[in-house]
C-alpha cells in the first residue's frame, strides 16, 4: 500500500492575517468531509507563523487518514514535509514562499510529492500561472480553481464560497478520500443548508482546470534564496546579530514574497515631494541622482502606502504582481529610454503616462488636500 | 545648603570591620568599582541596599544607584546597563526575586554577566521572611551561576569572585550569590576588607568586547528567535556553564594567591572528614550548627564530618562524586523542598543522588529537610541528623530512599 493510500496531507498556503479564516475553513471542511467517508483527520496551523503578519505567506494543514494509527503516524511530525496537495489561495503566491528570516524563498510546489497536485485560485489560465511558477523538479498537476484571491476572512467572514469551491476541486482529485456526495453533505452542515454553497462545491468540481506539469516546466526567473543556518559554535553568543550597515538591506529576510501588487512609478510626473520615501514602512525607496524616488522591489512588500500618500494622480500605481516576471528596479530603464519606459508604464498600469493638463492638475491638488481621491 | 562631597578614601592596608553579610557585600561593590546598581527594598536583601547607600552618602563609593519601581524593573535596569558595558550589581529576596523572574530568565539567555545576591527568604506564606533556599534554586535551570556563602567574609570574597567569573568571556553568565537571611545577612562578623590595589590585581576591567551595545559597534541584541535558533542558543549557554567550572578553579587559585583565603577547593569545604565514615552535606550557614554537633559527637566516638557545597551551579559533579564516594553514608540537608519530587526530598538531595548514581562504590544517601522558613537547626536536631545518617549507613542503600523532616511538630 502506497503512503498516499494510508493518509493524505493537504496544505493551504495563504496571505497571513488576510486569509487566515479562509485557510482554517478549508482545512476544517476537508477533515469534516473526509469524516463522512469514514476517515479520520486533523486540521492545524503552522505554529511558527504565529503571530501572523500582513500578507506574509503562512500555512495551514489538513491530514486525513484511514484510521487512528495512521493519523497518529502523520501527527508525529507537526508540519508535514511532504504533502499530496498544496493549495495556494492567492495566485501571486506561486512566485514563491518566504515566511520568515532564513526560511529562504521556497518554490510553491516544494512539499508536493511527485504526481501530487497544486491547486491555485486564479482568474488566469493554467499556462499563465505556470509561467510564474518555479521550474518543476517533479511532475505534478496544476489545478486552477476559478476565482480571485479571496480576502473574505479579514475582519468578519463574508463567505465568497472559495472554501466550498476548493472542497469541490478536492473531491475531483481525491475521490477516494472525499467523495463529491460527502463534500456536499459536509457543506450542507457547514453552510446550514445554504443551497448556493452546495452549488459552489459542484462548481469547483466541474470548473477546475487541470494542467499536467512535466519536469522542467515553469520559470527559472525567480531569485534563489536559500541559507545554511549556522551552528552553536559559529553563531555569535548572547543572541546578537549584526546591525545592517547604512545602505545595506537584510539579506536573510526579504519579504517581497508578501506582495500581491507592486507599485510602478511615473518618473515624469513625480514632483520629488518625498512622501513615498518618508511613509514607506520598509524604507524601500532609494533616492536617484535627480532626486526621484525609485522602488527597490527586493525590499517592497506591496503595502500600497506610497500610492496612497502620493499627491500626484497616477504617479504611483499599484499593479497585479503576476504581471511582472522580474524584480528589477526601474529607474535605469526610464533614464536610458523615457518613451520606452512610459510605454511600459502604461502597459503595466493601464493609466496614461502623460502629465495631466494644467487645469486638471489644480483640481487634483484640491482633491488631495481634501483627503485624497479614492 | 552645600553638600560637601568627600574624596573617595582608599586604605593602603587590609583593614578589619565588624560587618553583616550585607555590609560585606556593599564593601565588595565599592572595591569592584561597580558602575550601576539597581535597588528595590525587600528583606533581607535590602541590608545591601542600605549599606551601599551609606557608602555613597559618606563619599566612599561612586556608583549609579537607581531605585526601581519594583524588582522586575530593577533586574531589567541592570540587564540593559550591563549590555552597554557597565559593571552591575543587583539583588532581591524571596517573592521579590520571583517578581523579577522574566528579566532573570532573559539575562542568562543574553549572556549578560549581572552579579546579584539572593538574600534567601521563604516564599512568603504570608509575611515569612526567614531563610529558605527555594528562591535561589528556582533559577537553577536557567543558566545562572549559584554559589552560597557561609560567612560575611565569604560573602565579600565570593562577590569579588563573582564579577571575575561572570565577566570572563568564556562564561559571560549572570550569577546570584546565596546569602542566608538573618543568619548571614543580618549578623555581624569580623570581615577582612582587602586593599583596592589587591582587588585591582584580581579583578580586571569589565570588557564585553564585540558584544558591547554601542553606536561604534552596531549590533542588535535579542531579536526574536524561533525554533530555528533556540536549541543552538541553549547549547551555547550549556557550553558557557561547562566552561565556568574551569574559570572558577582559575579564579580561586588566583584569589588564594592574592588574598590568602578561600580554602583548598573552590567547590567544597570539608570539615573533619579525614577519618569520617559518615558526613552531612549542605549549603550556606547550616554548616555552623552542624560543626558544633560534630565537635560534640566526636567526643563520644562518632566518626562524622561535614562537607559544605559552595557552588550549586555549575554543579561540581567530579568533586562531589570523588569526595562523597569516600564515605559510608551521606546525609543531605536541604534548607529547601521540592514537593512531590523523588522520595519527597529536597533539591540538593536529588541532585547529589543523581551525581552518584553510576558509581560502583557509592554511599547511602539519605535526605533531611531542616531549618525551613529560618527555623534554627538546634543541637538535638543536628544530633538526630547524624544518628539517622549513621543508622542509614548500617541499614544499607534502601535506607537512603527517605527524606526526614527534622524539627517539625507532629
Amino acid at each position: 500500500m502506497a503512503e498516499q493510500d494510508k493518509s493524505i496531507s493537504i496544505e493551504v498556503v495563504y496571505r497571513g492575517i488576510f486569509q487566515k479564516t479562509l485557510a482554517q475553513r478549508i482545512c476544517r471542511s476537508v477533515v469534516l468531509a473526509a469524516r463522512k467517508d469514514g476517515h479520520t483527520g486533523t486540521a492545524f496551523a503552522r505554529y511558527g507563523d504565529s503571530p501572523e503578519r500582513n500578507g506574509v505567506p503562512a500555512k495551514q494543514f489538513a491530514v486525513v487518514a484511514a484510521d487512528e494509527i495512521e493519523l497518529e503516524a502523520s501527527m508525529a511530525k507537526y508540519e508535514p514535509a511532504v504533502v499530496d496537495v498544496s493549495i495556494a489561495v492567492d495566485d501571486t503566491l506561486v512566485k514563491g514562499v518566504e515566511s520568515w528570516a532564513w526560511y529562504g524563498r521556497q518554490p510553491i510546489w516544494k512539499p508536493v510529492r511527485a504526481n501530487g497536485w497544486l491547486l491555485v485560485t486564479s482568474e488566469k489560465t493554467p499556462d499563465a500561472v505556470l509561467a510564474q511558477t518555479d521550474k518543476a523538479e517533479r511532475p505534478y498537476t496544476l489545478g486552477i480553481v476559478p476565482g480571485g484571491a479571496s480576502f473574505a476572512g479579514l475582519w468578519v467572514f463574508k463567505d465568497d464560497h472559495t472554501d466550498y469551491r476548493i472542497l469541490g476541486a478536492l473531491a475531483k482529485i481525491l475521490p477516494q478520500w472525499i467523495s463529491l456526495e460527502n463534500a456536499k453533505a459536509a457543506t450542507n452542515e457547514l453552510a446550514k443548508g445554504n443551497e448556493s454553497a452546495i452549488a459552489s462545491v459542484q462548481a469547483g468540481y466541474d470548473s477546475t482546470a487541470m494542467r499536467p506539469v512535466r519536469v522542467g516546466e515553469g520559470t527559472s526567473g525567480h531569485e534563489v534564496l536559500q541559507f545554511k543556518k549556522p551552528g552553536w559554535t559559529t553563531m555569535r553568543p548572547g543572541i546578537i546579530v549584526e546591525a545592517r550597515k547604512p545602505g545595506e538591506r537584510n539579506p536573510y529576510y526579504k519579504k517581497y514574497g508578501a506582495r500581491t501588487m507592486r507599485p510602478v512609478v511615473n518618473f515624469d510626473t513625480c514632483i520629488k515631494c518625498t512622501m513615498c520615501w518618508l511613509d514607506c514602512p520598509d524604507e524601500c525607496f532609494e533616492v536617484t541622482p535627480e532626486g526621484h524616488y525609485e522602488v527597490v522591489y527586493s525590499a517592497c512588500i506591496g503595502c500600497g502606502i506610497c500610492a496612497q500618500v502620493c499627491p500626484v494622480k497616477d504617479c504611483i500605481v499599484m499593479v497585479d504582481e503576476l504581471k511582472f516576471t522580474d524584480n528589477v528596479d526601474k529607474w535605469q530603464m526610464w533614464k536610458q529610454d523615457k518613451p520606452a519606459y512610459n510605454a511600459w508604464f502604461e502597459k503595466m498600469s493601464g493609466v496614461s503616462a502623460a502629465p495631466p493638463p494644467k487645469a486638471a492638475r489644480a483640481t487634483d491638488a484640491g482633491a488631495a488636500a481634501s483627503g485624497g481621491d479614492d | 545648603m552645600v553638600v560637601e562631597v568627600k574624596p573617595r578614601e582608599h586604605s593602603d592596608v587590609e583593614t578589619e570591620q565588624l560587618a553583616t553579610g550585607c555590609e560585606a557585600i556593599a564593601e565588595a561593590i565599592r572595591l569592584a568599582d561597580v558602575d550601576v546598581m539597581a535597588a528595590y527594598p525587600i528583606r533581607p536583601y535590602d541590608g545591601v541596599m542600605q549599606a551601599a547607600a551609606k557608602l555613597i552618602a559618606n563619599g566612599k563609593m561612586d556608583v549609579e544607584y537607581i531605585v526601581a519601581d519594583g524588582e522586575h524593573s530593577q533586574f531589567e535596569i541592570v540587564k540593559h546597563a550591563c549590555a552597554v558595558g557597565s559593571r552591575v550589581f543587583v539583588g532581591s529576596s524571596g517573592v521579590g526575586w520571583f517578581y523579577a523572574f522574566e528579566a532573570i530568565a532573559v539575562t542568562a539567555g543574553l549572556r549578560l554577566p549581572v552579579v546579584a545576591i539572593c538574600g534567601n527568604r521563604a516564599l512568603d506564606d504570608p509575611g515569612a521572611f526567614g531563610t529558605e533556599h527555594n528562591d535561589s534554586l528556582a533559577v537553577r535551570d536557567l543558566g545562572w551561576l549559584l554559589p552560597w556563602a557561609e560567612t560575611a567574609q565569604e560573602a565579600l570574597d565570593l562577590a569579588l569572585m563573582a564579577w571575575r567569573v561572570a565577566e570572563d568571556k568564556r562564561v559571560s553568565l549572570p550569577i546570584a550569590i546565596g546569602l542566608d537571611g538573618a543568619f548571614l545577612t543580618h549578623s555581624q562578623h569580623i570581615v577582612k576588607i582587602p586593599t583596592q590595589e589587591a582587588v585591582n590585581r584580581f579583578l580586571p576591567k569589565f570588557d564585553l568586547g564585540d558584544r558591547l551595545l554601542h553606536p561604534d559597534n552596531p549590533i542588535t541584541i535579542a531579536p526574536q528567535v524561533d525554533q530555528d535558533w533556540l536549541m543552538e542558543i541553549r547549547r551555547q549557554n550549556d557550553h558557557a556553564m561547562r566552561q565556568a567550572l574551569g574559570v572558577i578553579r582559575e579564579a580561586h587559585a588566583d584569589f588564594k594567591k592574592i588574598f590568602g583565603r578561600g580554602g583548598d577547593s573552590p567547590f567544597l569545604d570539608e570539615y573533619m572528614t579525614d577519618d569520617a565514615e559518615v558526613v552531612v552535606i549542605g549549603q550556606g550557614t547550616l554548616s555552623l550548627p552542624m560543626k558544633v554537633a560534630i565537635r560534640r559527637l566526636r567526643k563520644e566516638g562518632h566518626k562524622i564530618g561535614l562537607v559544605r557545597l559552595k557552588w550549586f551551579r555549575p554543579f561540581p559533579t567530579e568533586e562531589v562524586v570523588k569526595t562523597l564516594s569516600r564515605f559510608k553514608a551521606v546525609g543531605v540537608i536541604d534548607r529547601d523542598y521540592s514537593f512531590g519530587s523523588p522520595f519527597y526530598g529536597g533539591v540538593l538531595y536529588n541532585e547529589i543522588r543523581s551525581a552518584l548514581y553510576s558509581q560502583q562504590k557509592r554511599p547511602v544517601i539519605v535526605g533531611f529537610i531542616a531549618g525551613l522558613g529560618g527555623r534554627e537547626i538546634e543541637q538535638p536536631m543536628a544530633t538526630e541528623i547524624f544518628e539517622k545518617t549513621e543508622a542509614a549507613a548500617k541499614a544499607g542503600p534502601s535506607a537512603g530512599d527517605t527524606c526526614h523532616w527534622i524539627g517539625v511538630r507532629e
